[in-house]
């Protein structure tokens, strides 16, 4: 599987051939370093470990800054495992960039979402509310949680006030409208999780992997 | 945010003339048809120019027989393969609506004088 360890830079617009406006978020994927690798033999699953984000070398611990130091590269703030079919391909140190990716294939894209804290249930859960006047008491209240003696309590997952965003939220699908290796970015079609300047994960769609791979011309249409 | 800009201004157009709101322009247009492109004119008024930097987008405005008709393009559209300016307006505000409620004679704009 592909994936990258990138920056969200903030959204704007690009125009089509066909002069139709779309929606793209700015993503500063990558450079990102292989810093181990693993193997069915020795790990039991066959993958690389990759890293992002240039940090001071006081910044990280000793023992994170030992294993960084041993595949070969600069401190880095942020690691992640992909899974590989062919780990003996890679090796520490090497280098794995934005061109990784095609226009026109299709990425998944993992990030923290914005926190919203403790947000009400008309929020949080799109409930409908009640009238803002003509004398009602009912505003933005959750309602009757539940019936009387039958069953005598709350059923588990009854939508409820609570703390809303800050969580891992992935995006599925999203068309990748431009790659520029020069800059390092990635121009993702639509929006994607958490706030500019937050952290992001971007791999190959794991859904429909064939049909997004044709249309970014990878492999041959049957 | 230096990296959005840049993405922007590959794809801002400086070729075009300055128009204003109040202006009467011919907006050239690249319409595509089957496999062939043509050039279709969409003459009127200039009622509202809206947005900043790649996201700007201009309404024109022009009464085809006898219905007023209003088109929304964006400023920076490649579709748009020329903008003529055909008389510049003389008006004192920046959004024009009020002409949409005005037909014939009232619905004119003064010419700007020069001195």
């Amino acid at each position: 599987m592909k994936k990258l360890i990138g920056k969200k830079l903030g959204m704007t617009q690009v125009f089509t051939d066909e002069g139709r406006v779309v929606p793209v978020t700015l993503i500063e994927a990558g450079p990102c370093y292989v810093t181990q690798v693993k193997t069915k033999e020795r790990d039991g699953y066959d993958a690389i470990q990759i890293g992002f984000g240039e940090a001071r070398e006081k910044r990280l611990n000793k023992p994170l800054l030992g294993h960084l130091k041993r595949s070969g590269v600069k401190p880095l703030r942020h690691l992640t495992e992909v899974r590989v079919d062919n780990p003996r391909d890679y090796r520490p140190g090497q280098e794995i960039r934005v061109e990784e990716f095609k226009v026109g294939e299709r990425a998944d894209v993992t990030g923290i979402s914005r926190g919203k804290g403790y947000a009400g249930v008309v929020k949080r859960h799109g409930f409908g509310g009640g009238p803002g006047s003509h004398g009602a008491h009912f505003h933005r209240a959750p309602g009757s949680i539940g019936a009387c003696a039958t069953p005598s309590r709350v059923f588990k997952g009854k939508r409820m006030p609570g703390h809303m965003g800050h969580q891992r939220v992935t995006v599925l699908n999203l068309e990748i409208v431009g790659v520029r290796p020069e800059q390092n970015l990635l121009l993702v079609k639509g929006a994607v999780p958490g706030p500019q300047g937050g952290l992001l994960y971007i791999r190959e769609a794991v859904k429909r992997r064939e049909k997004s791979r044709r249309r970014a011309g990878l492999i041959e249409m049957q | 945010m230096k990296q959005r800009d840049l993405v922007e201004a590959e794809q801002l157009r400086e070729d075009l003339p300055d128009f204003r709101p109040g202006d009467t322009v011919k907006v050239h247009l690249r319409v595509k048809e089957a496999n062939r492109e043509r050039i279709q004119v969409f003459q009127g008024l200039v009622i509202r120019r809206q947005g900043g930097g790649l996201r700007e987008t201009f309404t024109v405005r022009k009464t085809s027989f006898g219905v007023g008709v209003e088109r929304t393009f964006p400023v920076h559209s490649p579709m748009i393969s020329k903008i003529e300016v055909v008389t510049r307006g003389d008006v004192r505000r920046a959004k024009l609506y009020y002409l949409r409620g005005k037909v014939g004679k009232a619905a004119r704009v003064k010419e700007k004088r020069f001195r």
